[in-house]
């Protein structure tokens, strides 16, 4: 069943082309992919002149906020989790996306537009998961 | 040496601003639109479909050369092996996900929103990621020992 008033086909499809004009501006300036648990970890074991790119990538991330603000005000978010689940989530979003060499943005958005059979297989395995997750968190407990 | 670091900047930002405005930083529609039984919120993959539609352009015309624009080598992916380690660490991501709604990007974005959750998750994220490293290394030293 559609949750029709939750539902934002325009802005959700306008911020998409927003990250894919990011992910192309990287891509075809930097020539690098924009994967964001990639960009971040392999920061962990750093390597000669390959670190300030990282680092800026992600202070672009972290002010984006800030910009946002001086046109719109910033969307609503809503987070149910407690401390603790939040905690575990965040280790296994860590780990499980470094053993799988990417996430939501390096497989679901750059590997899907490379047609990586790897990417595509990765994105459905990790969608499945947090499928049955949401499902046992709320329909099952 | 400055204009790729300023683009990496530039990119990083517009590619917030997207997460900011596709929804994607709430985690309450990201588990909506994860929560398929219950009273579902299909935007989520109409941000997949705005980012694919541009990037996969890019990705082309970027195969035809070894070159950006900038005169970088582009550095693409080497493994295309489907094996237990992309398996396994896809089902761990996507558990960490549904269960706090955030994946790596939205979270980072968050940081600079202000809300302290994103610092957590952040944290314990990144903690995940050295548990990683050093089981790497550890597992190096013991094979090349």
């Amino acid at each position: 069943m559609i949750d029709w008033p939750a539902f934002t086909p325009l802005s959700a499809f306008a911020g998409g082309l927003l990250i894919g004009v990011a992910t192309a501006l990287l891509l075809l300036l930097n020539g690098r992919i924009a994967g964001i648990s990639g960009i971040l970890g392999e920061l962990l074991h750093p390597k000669r002149n390959d670190i300030a790119w990282r680092l800026l990538f992600i202070a672009g991330l972290i002010i984006s906020p800030l910009v946002y603000q001086l046109f719109h005000v910033l969307p609503d978010a809503t987070i149910t989790a407690n401390t603790g689940t939040i905690v575990i989530a965040g280790l296994l979003v860590g780990i499980g996306t470094r053993y799988a060499s990417g996430c939501t943005s390096g497989h679901g958005i750059c590997g899907i537009s490379r047609l990586s059979p790897r990417s595509i297989v990765a994105t459905l395995v990790f969608m499945l998961s947090a499928g049955i997750t949401v499902f046992i968190a709320r329909h099952i407990q | 040496m400055m204009l790729p670091l300023l683009a990496s900047l530039f990119s990083g930002l517009v590619f917030g601003l997207g997460l900011l405005l596709s929804g994607m930083t709430n985690p309450a529609k990201v588990i909506g639109f994860l929560d398929v039984a219950g009273a579902w919120d299909p935007s989520l993959a109409f941000v997949m479909l705005g980012a694919i539609a541009v990037a996969f352009f890019a990705f082309r015309f970027v195969g035809t050369r070894g070159k950006s624009v900038l005169g970088l080598p582009v550095v693409l992916p080497g493994k295309h092996t489907i094996d237990a380690r992309l398996i396994l660490g896809s089902i761990v991501f996507g558990i960490g996900w549904g269960l706090a709604g955030y994946c790596p990007g939205p979270a980072i974005v968050s940081l600079g929103s202000g809300y302290k959750e994103a610092v957590l998750f952040s944290a314990a994220m990144v903690a995940g990621m050295a548990v990683y490293e050093l089981v790497q290394r550890f597992f190096a030293r013991h094979h090349a020992g």
